[in-house]
């Protein structure tokens, strides 16, 4: 941690992209859509397909309506920051790059205890799997560290690295806060909470109680026949992000209530059609381009 | 003799398949060595989350030379016989010996450099490595064909003596380097050989050994909970994954907000173990204690203090959303931010009625209707005294509640909870102890060796939620077949076998088997006019069937919670099922009954019970009550060990055999038209007194006597045999002697059927 001084949030992020930045990543802004997790990023999600070498980092806001606590809880939120890294092909000393980051962010590893505990990832929705683990900081979770096998039901060829920090927690534990609200965002006197409380608190309310239900089946419908019009038109980032669009008016669609048990799955049956169809149509689109850059690699 | 050193250096193994892994390892490559004619004295296995290695001590420098033999063809045959030979030994003729007119090859294998043998045993053996999920790792995983590892591989140190082995895979050329501890070490460590390979780790703290990482964290999680004046709640699983997590363990002491123990200790327990992985702790008075031990993985600079303070805030965490489950799954609130209270008791019963949004299983509704049909049926057994001394209304109140905390917050974050956590909301709320103990217990016994309840309600219930599932699976289909068993319903039928053996309840198969027969046709019956109304329907508005009203009728659809077939399922006087239902449905019943039989025999076999014995008595057709059926099969045994028995089968078999043979399948009249033979009288005198005897202990149920009655008969049998000619040239005696063989072989069958019975 520069100087020993305690990292405020914005210095958080800030920090993790000078060293990733320094690793060779290209830093992003977050995609400007609503999704549950930054592997729906597109940068993720697409650029894991295909040979090319890719390294990345950006901050995404992952919306998970049915966290939503009306601001009550001092750790669920439906609107919360995940730091996100991917390299491809995955580094040989990933697990050494991303320890030298918790140091870069104050965690010294003689102090704290930094564990790798198996946990593998696996996404329904977006057809993908992959191995790894979450990394524990005295007992607590702070990292997903994931080897993607998968993507859209393809075979990763090569392999990328996937680390994903939850940073609210990651900045509760460094600045000692036991909610998140208390989170100093800046030096300058700025919570967490004058941010984000009055969005979580409305937020909620809209995501479980104001949402109109009509309007978004109705928009579920849109997605689904926008995502086919992209695809038959061969605009495959397109049809992806109206996946994207689909799968967080799921997500809403959930938090109301008004999806069975037994719609609930054909729901996801039909959003993971559409992710994987864009990530289908992605390779199409870039297979012989792929081939001729990179001989001997097939989709 | 040389000691050959290997370790695999990876990323970290998940802890759950370290000591397989290591198993594998040593089996593997003993096997790979084996086909070279190698073998090791001993191996030494090692492993940590990041190293799986071994030591095999004592071979070789060289394989041994083998001479091998082949027998080739005759001289004589034709010449392409001899080039195949020649092609398949690498020989030419003149090698060759001529033997008696036969070629014989003697292709003699120079030994090896065991060196060479293991620069292929290596790679052959992580190629063929076990893992039970591998992966693809960078740049090489261009291709689906790269190496693959259960996390990335990282390097490999293969030493035979002092010697590097030449191996290289997939880039990762084999050393005498490998590294020490992730953190409390730097730079690599130089292996010379097996010898110093523990040593040179243990220096860059590293603990090689699994069984000593595990044993320090014993001992020490021990030695820190006595400080306090507390004992670690033994617990070997834990022990070893806490080892397969650590390459230095340190195991640390912290405590929790004692308010927390309001909270179930079940709670407590699973929060600490499951998801945290430390060691739970009790004090002297062997109460759950405020504190916790985990296990680092470093000697921390601070001595771990502000581990313990990282680690207490994260379980506090856990604890406040266990206590935040254990206060929203009772109570209601009003308000908001800090002026949210407790306004009136959220009550099982109100948890239930979500139920109705759980499927149970898709031909069989949701598990609110399963509740409901269990209910019923609880009731039922208890009001037919087949749960004796069982109150009815208990029972039902019981089962109406037992799946209820299914859709509580706790067991949602918790499913191993079920039922323990409904047991303690019953409590709560001031429900009997009778229902409270019914529904934490009800899904006892679990398996072979778990308690089986015998609390009235609790059985009551138990009993019910199995019957239930057993039942209508077994309706729909979807009984076991070979090793597929999805839904459990092995393990249901023992867990009945065993709850009516040892409560010594008398309940007849059959007689459910029958209701539930009853039930589908009124369900049917129902079905079809709910599909004739809906048809008019569709005709007066003029437009086509729809394809989902059914023509043969998923009739479970009948299930759903609003429909009234339930009810009327439940309410059927027994027995009411229709001659036609019955034949239908007889394949359904015969494989009911039979499965229990499979299911009895297992059961019994680790009693020592005879499984032909069980055959003996089931093949009479009409025993479904399976405590009667024991008695029975008990008092069997204990008849064909005694001489009489022996001999009584002996004597039975002996006619049973004659009668095939004559094509003789039922006794007829017994018609004397002659003078009969002393040993014939007695025969027949025997069984005019044995057949009531026999027939009246059977209905009494004392199978001693029955027994008895039939050992009555051995010496006149004997006898008969001896002295009498049953194939007679006199048709009239041979006829009237075969008949009073089948009368001998039905008094028997009377008791059991004896030509099950082996030996």
């Amino acid at each position: 941690m520069a100087e020993g001084k305690v990292l405020s949030f914005q210095d958080l992020i800030l920090t993790l992209h000078a060293y990733w930045g320094k690793q060779g990543c290209v830093i992003l802004q977050p995609y400007d859509m609503e999704v549950g997790a930054g592997t729906f990023h597109p940068a993720t999600t697409l650029r894991a397909l295909g040979p090319q070498p890719w390294n990345a980092a950006y901050v995404q806001p992952s919306r998970r309506p049915t966290d939503g606590r009306y601001g009550e809880n001092p750790n669920r939120l439906q609107h919360y920051y995940q730091y996100q890294v991917i390299m491809k092909p995955s580094p040989a000393n990933l697990q050494d790059l991303y320890l030298g980051s918790l140091r870069e962010i104050g965690i010294d590893p003689l102090v704290h205890d930094i564990r790798f505990v198996e946990d593998d990832w696996e996404s329904p929705t977006l057809g993908a799997w992959g191995l790894g683990w979450e990394v524990w900081c005295d007992g607590m979770e702070v990292t997903q560290f994931t080897y993607f096998q998968q993507m859209g039901g393809y075979d990763c060829k090569p392999v990328a690295g996937e680390l994903t920090y939850g940073l609210e927690r990651l900045a509760m534990y460094i600045q000692g806060v036991d909610s998140v609200y208390d989170l100093k965002f800046n030096d300058a006197g700025v919570t967490y909470g004058d941010v984000f409380l009055a969005n979580e608190q409305q937020m909620s309310k809209w995501n479980f109680e104001v949402a109109d239900t009509e309007k978004l089946f109705r928009w579920f419908k849109d997605c689904q026949s926008e995502w086919r019009q992209c695809i038959d038109n061969g605009v495959p980032l397109a049809a992806y992000d109206q996946a994207i669009k689909a799968s967080h008016v799921f997500n809403l669609l959930q938090a109301r209530g008004v999806i069975s048990v037994q719609e609930r799955a054909s729901y996801m049956g039909q959003v993971r059609d559409m992710a994987k169809g864009s990530c289908e149509a992605w390779i199409a689109t870039n297979a012989d381009e792929w081939a001729a850059k990179f001989p001997g690699w097939t989709a | 003799m040389t000691d050959f050193l290997l370790e695999l250096r990876c990323e970290e193994i998940p802890a759950r398949m370290q000591l397989k892994a290591s198993d594998d390892l040593a089996r593997l490559f003993a096997e790979e060595l084996a086909k070279a004619g190698l073998k090791p004295a001993a191996i030494d296995s090692f492993v940590t989350p990041r190293r799986l290695a071994l030591i095999a001590r004592g071979l070789p420098l060289e394989t041994a030379a083998v001479s091998e033999e082949f027998k080739g063809p005759r001289t004589s045959a034709p010449a392409q016989a001899l080039d195949g030979f020649l092609r398949k030994t690498g020989l030419t003729q003149d090698q060759l010996q001529d033997r008696d007119g036969v070629w014989f090859a003697v292709v003699n294998k120079p030994g090896r450099a065991t060196a060479d043998v293991l620069a292929q045993a290596v790679p052959a053996v992580v190629r063929a490595f076990p893992w039970p999920k591998s992966m693809r790792w960078g740049t090489a995983s261009q291709t689906t064909e790269s190496l693959r590892w259960v996390r990335p591989l990282q390097g490999i140190v293969a030493l035979l003596g002092g010697e590097v082995i030449a191996i290289e895979l997939d880039g990762i050329v084999a050393g005498r380097e490998t590294v020490g501890h992730r953190f409390h070490s730097t730079g690599p460590v130089t292996i010379d050989g097996a010898d110093d390979y523990a040593a040179k780790l243990r220096a860059a703290y590293v603990i090689a050994s699994h069984q000593e990482r595990q044993a320090i964290i014993e001992a020490k999680a021990n030695e820190a909970a006595a400080a306090q004046g507390y004992s670690v709640i033994e617990d070997k699983g834990l022990v070893a994954e806490n080892a397969g997590l650590t390459e230095w363990p340190v195991p640390l002491l912290g405590d929790f907000d004692p308010a927390f123990l309001e909270v179930p200790p079940e709670v407590i327990q699973l929060t600490l173990r499951i998801n945290q992985k430390y060691f739970v702790l009790r004090d002297a008075a062997g109460k759950l204690a405020p504190a916790f031990i985990c296990t680092a993985n470093i000697e921390a600079i601070d001595g771990g203090a502000a581990i313990v303070e990282g680690n207490r805030k994260v379980l506090a965490a856990r604890l406040s959303d266990a206590r935040h489950f254990w206060e929203e799954d009772q109570w209601h609130h009003e308000g908001t931010g800090a002026a949210r209270h407790r306004s009136t008791r959220k009550t099982l019963a109100e948890h239930a009625q979500k139920l109705e949004r759980i499927t149970f299983h898709e031909k069989l509704g949701t598990v609110a209707d399963k509740v409901e049909r269990v209910s019923k049926l609880a009731e039922w057994l208890a009001s037919e005294g087949i749960v004796p001394n069982c109150d009815p209304a208990l029972a039902r109140q019981a089962a109406e509640l037992c799946k209820a905390d299914l859709v509580t917050e706790m067991v949602g974050e918790f499913p191993e909870l079920q039922g323990v956590m409904g047991g303690y909301y019953a409590r709560a709320e001031g429900l009997p102890d009778a229902v409270a103990d019914a529904i934490r217990d009800h899904y006892k016994p679990v398996g072979q060796g778990d308690d089986v309840p015998t609390a009235p309600v609790t059985v009551a219930v138990s009993l019910a939620d199995k019957l239930d599932t057993l039942l209508w699976f077994f309706m729909r289909e979807m009984q076991p077949s070979g090793s597929r068993d999805p839904f459990a319903l092995r393990r249901a039928a023992l867990a009945v076998i065993a709850l009516l053996t040892k409560n010594n309840l008398r309940l007849k198969l059959r007689m459910l088997t029958t209701r539930i027969i009853a039930a589908v046709g009124v369900i049917e019956n129902n079905q079809r006019s709910i599909d004739r109304a809906a048809r008019d329907e569709v005709i007066l508005k003029g437009s086509h069937i729809p394809k989902h009203i059914h023509e043969d009728g998923d009739v479970m659809a009948a299930f759903g919670s609003s429909q009234p077939a339930v009810d009327e399922y439940i309410e059927l006087e027994f027995p009411t099922g229709s001659a036609s239902l019955k034949s239908r449905f007889s394949g359904f019943e015969v494989q009911f009954l039979d499965f229990f039989a499979d299911r009895l025999k297992v059961q019994q076999k680790e009693a020592g019970v005879r499984h032909d014995l069980i055959d003996a008595v089931f093949a009479l057709g009409g025993e479904d009550d399976l405590v009667r059926l024991l008695a029975r099969v008990k008092a069997l045994q204990s008849f064909v060990a005694t001489d009489d028995g022996a001999n009584l089968l002996a004597g039975y078999k002996r006619a049973a055999n004659i009668l095939k043979k004559e094509g003789v399948e039922s006794a007829g009249a017994l018609s004397l038209s002659y003078t009969p033979e002393k040993a014939e009288a007695d025969l027949i005198a025997a069984l005019d007194a044995a057949e009531p005897r026999a027939a009246q202990a059977v209905a009494d149920e004392t199978f001693e006597g029955a027994m008895a009655a039939l050992a009555t008969l051995r010496a006149p049998i004997d006898a008969f045999f001896d002295t009498v000619m049953v194939n007679d040239a006199d048709p009239a005696k041979r006829t009237t002697r075969l008949a009073l063989l089948a009368r001998v072989r039905d008094a028997v069958h009377n008791v059991a059927d004896f030509s099950k019975i082996t030996g």
